[in-house]
């Protein structure tokens, strides 16, 4: 049981090469965020994985068994789409039951029950799919997708259309419902926080290149490179010396830059003094832009509206990156 | 001030409007359904246990409802896999092959039943099969007009299906075909439903093409009634019929639109662009092979022959035929008069209906606030795409037994022909500009508004400029319905002054090679101009109006 294994994927359209040497692995009942901005070939990775792109090079394999042969249908992985794509003609149990054929009736009257019970919708078998909500629709989709259970689920931005507060709600959810499953999974998604509530492995993607793979903390922490740290949130890059002048107790290796993640700094009634330039509301607390000693713009957070000019504030992390 | 002046506009223009239907078709078409139930001695339904006590009657009931159910049953099996191919599957040369297969429909019903007719005849490239004059060739000739209809309704829906749809279907374990057969046909049926209707609509009123091909030994509900008026002068059991096409033709039309506003009311459907795929030989064989025979036996092969024959006389090549349009004078005209009556009646008919279907449009596509106000205009929209649910031999008869006499005798008039021409393409013109407005942002008129302009300005500097595109189709709409129309005209054409339709249907029911050659090269002549003004008009055809 070795799982998922891509190696080497390329992905071509014509001349543009959307998904460029990717490998990676997703052992068994894990679940692997790919995470990216749009256009960085996250979804065509999963497309490919899914059989439904051609790869131009490289291979995608489970248990070791080569699957450049295997046509989408019988590849056995349930995929689940941004806008849940439920069949129209269908009411919500007939696209549960879709992918059942194989069993009896009364198997699938249970089966289509367990699901809706697992997604939160007990009783909603007899709803058109019209009269759905998108976050209804969208845990439908999932139970469609985990009826006839799939060796692995393959989740294309499954919570980007629906508004921010169901989103988070909807995160937790799926990953409660991934691992009380078991399921194995891959998790396309351009938000990073949506990223670290499912996944347990992350790959970072950028144009079509894998950057980084691994789990949230080492991420935070350990940065490969200046753009994986600027995608999860760092919003300046600072040398030894400014970080130092900013209270920082660490060291960095010759070549290398502290980025200030998110959080990294915090207000210190001992810290440092640095110029307040704006301030902005986020829903939790206010997001104050200070200037660094050396000119550059970053984020505080301050539980209230500052009514100064200057602010004290002290580096408290970071994670080095390579200049 | 303004304000009352524009109400006021506004009412003027639903007068206006409603005055040309009341009079030009609700006046005609009312007359003509009383007249079926009246007598010298009183109100009776005597005309219909007549009519319907004939076995003729029966036998064209009959031979309507069964061609019609054929060829939409033909164009379905034909047009699905074709809606596929040119809709769903890019290839090279793919808007070629979808201009091909839309050719036929734009052509004048006199013309396809002569392409078919010269076809089969004993003489004509599929002679052998001794198909001529039998129910096969009224239906080939059906399919053939109205292929194009399944092709373009179901492949338009078929484009904006979202692809992922079958996607999804395929990662739950589903083979192609299966998919094909449990989730794209069911999402697609309404789309099906909407076109076969609208095909059984056509069949069942192709009058021209029974007139021609039919040779009296097949009759339809509409030839039957050009019989009963023309021939028997028994202008009662004519109503008794025509009311009974009604009621066949507005289950049709009906059942259409209310599948087309399913169509778009349950989907989310996308944008048509992108969702293609590539031409694969293995999986996409049967789409075309149908296609591929479609085109070149249904359309290539008539339409060849058509002019090939058109360019013999007596076994020899010959520019004869094409010569003595202009010379030859044949029951009492020559067809370059014909030509020249066909174009001056076609223009006179094609700015009524354009004028008063721009007036229609502008009028249904007001918002106004009042519920009440909605449902008139709703209302008045209903009212005048109705003349699409009566077909136009109902229109020519009604016109006979009304704008004949006081108040209003317009038999003499030149402008009876235009006006019947206008009724008829009407509703075309009301269902090409309608969407347009439409789907103007209401946004967009609430900013001017804003900005100052007054509603009137905003009416001429923002919306009519929207419709220029959808002008432009609605010009060549219906000049070229009008330059074809064969139903109504036969009704009204005066015997020394045929429109070119009429004068072709007489020399084609003629025995003689002149005749016949001539009939084939004005027919050229008609398609060309036909097809001509429609490919111009097709192609500013903007992207908010998707149906035929």
């Amino acid at each position: 049981m070795t799982g998922l294994e891509v190696q080497g994927a390329e992905v071509r359209y014509g001349t543009f090469t959307a998904v460029k040497d990717v490998s990676l692995t997703v052992a068994p009942g894990t679940v692997v965020g790919l995470l990216g901005p749009s256009g960085s070939g996250k979804s065509t990775l999963l497309r490919a994985i899914a059989g439904l792109e051609p790869l131009s090079a490289g291979s995608i394999s489970w248990d070791g068994v080569d699957l450049a042969g295997v046509k989408v249908f019988k590849r056995n992985f349930g995929l689940v789409f941004q806008d849940a794509q439920l069949f129209p003609t269908m009411n919500v149990g007939k696209n549960i039951a879709y992918g059942l054929r194989s069993m009896g009736r009364a198997e699938q009257r249970r089966r289509v029950a367990d699901m809706l019970d697992l997604v939160g919708l007990p009783g909603y078998g007899e709803r058109r799919v019209t009269e759905l909500s998108g976050g209804q629709a969208q845990r439908v989709a999932l139970a469609r997708s985990l009826a006839p259970s799939p060796r692995a689920l393959l989740l294309d931005e499954p919570l980007s259309a629906l508004d921010t507060g169901l989103r988070r709600r909807l995160a937790d959810e799926l990953a409660r419902i991934l691992r009380e499953a078991g399921t194995t999974a891959i998790h396309v998604t351009h938000d990073h926080q949506e990223a670290y509530t499912i996944a347990d492995t992350v790959a970072v993607l950028s144009e079509g290149r894998l950057l980084q793979l691994g789990d949230p903390e080492s991420l935070r922490t350990r940065p490969l490179s200046r753009e994986v740290a600027a995608f999860l949130g760092a919003r300046a890059f600072v040398t030894e010396g400014v970080a130092h002048r900013l209270g920082w107790q660490g060291s960095l290796s010759t070549g290398d830059i502290l980025a200030v993640m998110p959080g990294s700094l915090v207000l210190a009634a001992d810290g440092v003094s640095v110029e307040v330039v704006d301030q902005g509301y986020t829903a939790d607390q206010v997001e104050v832009g200070v200037l660094l000693p050396d000119g550059q713009r970053t984020v505080v957070s301050s539980p209230v509206r500052l009514e100064t000019a200057t602010v004290k504030v002290r580096l408290t992390g970071g994670a080095p990156v390579p200049a | 001030m303004t304000q009352v002046r524009w109400r006021l506009g506004w009412i003027l223009a639903t007068l206006v409007a409603l005055g040309f239907l009341g009079a030009f078709f609700a006046w005609p078409a009312a007359t003509l359904i009383l007249r079926g139930f009246h007598s010298d001695s009183g109100w009776t339904l005597a005309g219909f246990s007549e009519v319907f006590s004939s076995a003729r009657t029966w036998r064209a009931v009959g031979f309507t409802l069964a061609s019609a159910s054929v060829s939409t049953v033909l164009c379905l099996a034909l047009g699905i896999p074709g809606a596929y191919l040119l809709y769903k599957v890019s290839f090279r040369g793919r808007s070629a092959l979808r201009a091909a297969i839309g050719v036929p429909f734009v052509l004048p019903t006199v013309v396809v039943g002569v392409a078919f007719g010269a076809l089969l005849r004993e003489d004509g490239l599929l002679g052998w099969t001794r198909l001529a004059g039998t129910p096969a060739a009224i239906i080939a000739a059906m399919v053939f007009f109205n292929v194009s209809v399944v092709v373009r309704t179901v492949g338009a829906m078929w484009s904006r299906i979202d692809s992922r749809l079958s996607e999804a279907s395929a990662a739950l374990g589903t083979p192609p075909r299966t998919t094909l057969r449990r989730v794209t046909l069911p999402t697609l049926a309404p789309a099906i439903v909407s076109a076969a209707s609208l095909v059984f609509l056509f069949s069942a009123s192709s009058y021209g093409i029974v007139m021609v091909l039919g040779q009296g030994r097949y009759q339809s509900i509409e030839t039957e009634i050009w019989f009963l008026t023309t021939q028997l002068l028994d202008l009662r059991g004519a109503a008794a019929l025509s009311i009974t096409q009604l009621i066949i033709v507005t289950l049709a039309l009906w059942l259409s639109s209310s599948m087309q506003a399913r169509t778009t009311r349950a989907l989310k459907l996308q944008p048509p662009a992108g969702s293609d795929t590539r031409l694969v030989l293995s999986r996409d064989w049967v789409a075309v092979l149908v296609t591929a025979a479609c085109t070149a036996l249904l359309i290539i092969t008539p339409l060849g022959n058509l002019v090939w024959r058109s360019l013999h006389r007596g076994g020899t090549m010959t520019l004869e035929n094409y010569m003595q349009l202009g010379s030859q004078v044949t029951m009492g005209t020559t067809i370059w008069s014909a030509v020249q009556t066909s174009v001056v009646t076609a223009v006179a008919a094609t700015a009524i209906a354009v004028s008063m279907g721009l007036l229609v449009a502008l009028l249904a596509s007001r918002r106004p606030a009042s519920p009440a106000g909605r449902r008139g205009l709703a209302t008045l929209e209903a009212l005048f795409l109705l003349p699409l649910g009566v077909s136009a031999v109902t229109v020519g008869f009604g016109y006979l037994i009304t704008l004949n006499r006081p108040p209003l005798d317009l038999r003499s008039s030149v402008f009876l022909i235009p006006i019947a021409q206008a009724v008829v393409a009407l509703p075309l013109v009301v269902r090409i500009l309608l969407p347009v407005l439409r789907a103007i942002d209401p946004r967009q008129l609430e900013a001017a508004g804003t900005l100052g302009a007054e509603p009137l300005e905003v009416l001429l500097r923002i919306e009519l400029p929207h419709l220029r595109r959808a002008m432009g189709l609605a010009v060549g709409f219906a000049f070229a319905t009008s330059l074809g129309e064969f139903g109504a005209t036969s009704f009204l054409a005066r015997p020394d002054r045929p429109t070119l339709p009429v004068l072709i249907f007489r020399l084609f029911g003629r025995p003689g090679a002149d005749t016949y050659g001539m009939a084939l090269a004005a027919s050229v002549l008609l398609a060309g101009l036909a097809g001509v003004v429609m490919a111009i008009a097709e192609r500013v055809r903007p992207e908010e109006v998707s149906t035929w």
